[in-house]
């Protein structure tokens, strides 16, 4: 897919962070040491005001991930035509170095949902997946990357392993993948697999993007251990030891911290990514020769 | 039988956002069977999502009321009402007609007066962008055409209207001392972002009342007479310049039909 010639190439390979309202103030005056912001293409989808003005000035100084949290991919029904024309005006205005979705879904008859919700992995949402993903595509001009989903439950329907449909989407699509190690540690806690292995055997080679995040913890309905994808605190440790295998494999790689709940004061969140960019620098360069098998 | 992806899927929201069904068919773990408090989360999460959207953009309303009471409505309206689209910032327009006719809440008669300026508030917000009209502007204006012509509103430009003091009690409740509200009266209010600010004014009976008549298309002269027909010190001058100051309009137009 060509792309547009004054559109830069990648994020860089190094800590992003979510970029909050309550931030922007402190962000445009001490122009903080920062990769990239990302934020929710969603809360931008207004017509007018500060939120444009900010991003505006932010988009200026800083290279821009620009994610999607409402479009529905993972949906049985049509993508919603006025929300990919909204993204398309997003994506011409602010020309992100990257755009990203989930495989989820949230749009229902009733209306929207505000939740990623999860689908059985089937040839037949595979399909309509990778319609899905054909069409943002076409409809962006540009390779979208897709989201591993962090889930609470299974569906006896489901014939297809996670990261084999993914890798699917991608090889059939031609889009990235975003790797949210934080849904791989919650995903594989919930479901009794092995989170190193889950890592082991996505297809890295795919990645643009790294996703980090804290969990919330609990238990189920016959007291197993059961993680919530809370985004309301730093990266646990488990998952920061997730990430340095990750980045043993792929190499560095443009990496985001999502702290989307009970946002800490700048300082704290910049800590975070301090820290991510301490393990990004130490990650010898990605290998250019293909993954063993 | 097998249920098509989009069977599926209708009978998994349906179980969401009805606590009363069962659980949807097809859903399981690694342990084989389906668990209720794992398909709990997603019903919280929705739930959760959507009650804190309201919060956010209803903070005073909150605060009158108190969070468990705000919580309880939040639910109540977002039981039957879900987002029309994934612009969160829009969602909640309906939430003051929600309070105006939810029982529970009829003893605070001016809640949904101030929701409705919430409401107002977070559109300004979000509105479109543009430049207000300027005094010097209206000065070029012979003075024989001016009661012919109409007002286009700037695009934040919101009144609301209420038989309570709805903006004094919003106005005392931005910050963490709240003063009693002077006098009990009913309130016009004019929320307005000629840049970059959300203005908030409470403006005089007559100058509501113009107002009121200007953003339904009347032409200047007949929204004056509107206007002096319920506050006898009506200033048309000052009004007009008064408005126009505070940003409330993009430009002045011949009305339509006319030709100029």
């Amino acid at each position: 897919m060509s792309m547009s010639k004054d559109r830069t190439a990648a994020l860089p390979q190094r800590a992003g962070l979510g970029l909050k309202p309550e931030h922007y103030a402190t962000i445009l005056a001490d122009r903080p040491d920062v990769g990239f912001f990302e934020v929710h293409a969603e809360n931008y989808m207004g017509a007018g005001g500060p939120p444009h003005r900010y991003l505006e000035a932010v988009a200026d100084l800083y290279p821009l991930s620009l994610h999607g949290v409402g479009l529905s991919i993972g949906a049985a029904r049509p993508l919603d035509r006025e929300h990919l024309k909204r993204l398309r005006m997003l994506v011409d205005r602010y020309r992100p170095q990257s755009f990203s979705e989930h495989l989820a879904w949230s749009t229902h008859d009733s209306g929207f949902l505000n939740d990623l919700l999860p689908l059985p992995y089937t040839a037949e949402t595979l399909a309509r997946v990778i319609d899905h993903v054909d069409e943002t595509q076409q409809w962006l001009g540009r390779r979208m990357l897709l989201e591993n989903p962090s889930t609470y439950l299974l569906f006896s329907e489901s014939t297809i392993d996670e990261i084999d449909f993914l890798a699917a989407v991608a090889s059939r699509t031609g889009c990235g993948l975003l790797l949210d190690v934080n849904n791989v540690m919650v995903s594989a806690v919930n479901h009794r697999l092995d989170p190193v292995a889950y890592i082991d055997r996505f297809p890295i080679e795919r990645v643009g993007e790294i996703h980090l995040a804290g969990y919330d913890e609990t238990f189920d309905g016959a007291g197993d251990r059961l993680l919530i994808d809370a985004h309301g605190s730093a990266v646990r440790p488990d998952v920061v030891e997730l990430f340095r295998h990750t980045l043993s494999l792929s190499g560095p790689l443009p990496t985001l911290i999502e702290w989307d709940n009970d946002v800490p004061d700048f300082a704290t969140l910049h800590a975070e990514a301090v820290r991510a960019d301490a393990m990004l620098s130490a990650a010898a360069p990605r290998r250019s020769v293909t993954r063993a098998a | 039988m097998t249920m098509t992806f989009q069977d599926s899927q209708n009978a998994f929201a349906a179980a969401l956002l009805h606590p009363d069904l069962p659980l949807p068919h097809g859903i399981t773990t690694a342990r084989g069977t389906a668990d209720p408090l794992r398909f709990a989360v997603y019903r919280n999460n929705v739930h959760f999502s959507l009650t804190t959207a309201l919060a956010q953009r209803f903070p005073v309303t909150q605060r009158l009321v108190g969070p468990d009471f705000f919580t309880g409505m939040a639910r109540a309206y977002a039981a039957d009402h879900k987002p029309a689209s994934p612009l969160i910032m829009h969602y909640g327009d309906d939430f003051p007609a929600f309070i105006a006719a939810f029982p529970p809440a009829a003893s605070v008669a001016y809640l949904a007066d101030v929701a409705r300026i919430e409401v107002a508030w977070s559109q300004a917000y979000h509105a479109a962008d543009g430049p207000p009209l300027e005094v010097a502007q209206l000065a070029a204006i012979a003075p024989e055409r001016i009661a012919d012509l109409a007002v286009t509103p700037h695009p934040s430009t919101r009144l609301v209207r209420s038989d309570f003091p709805a903006g004094s009690i919003w106005s005392v409740h931005q910050g963490e001392t709240v003063v009693p509200v002077g006098e009990w009266r009913a309130e016009a209010v004019l929320i307005v972002r000629p840049q970059m600010q959300v203005e908030i004014r409470i403006l005089p009976e007559g100058d509501a009342e113009f107002l009121a008549c200007l953003l339904r298309g009347a032409a200047l002269g007949e929204a004056a007479e509107a206007a002096f027909a319920v506050a006898a010190d009506f200033d048309f001058g000052s009004a007009l310049i008064g408005l126009t100051t505070l940003g409330a309009f993009s430009a002045f137009e011949p009305l339509e039909g006319e030709v100029s």
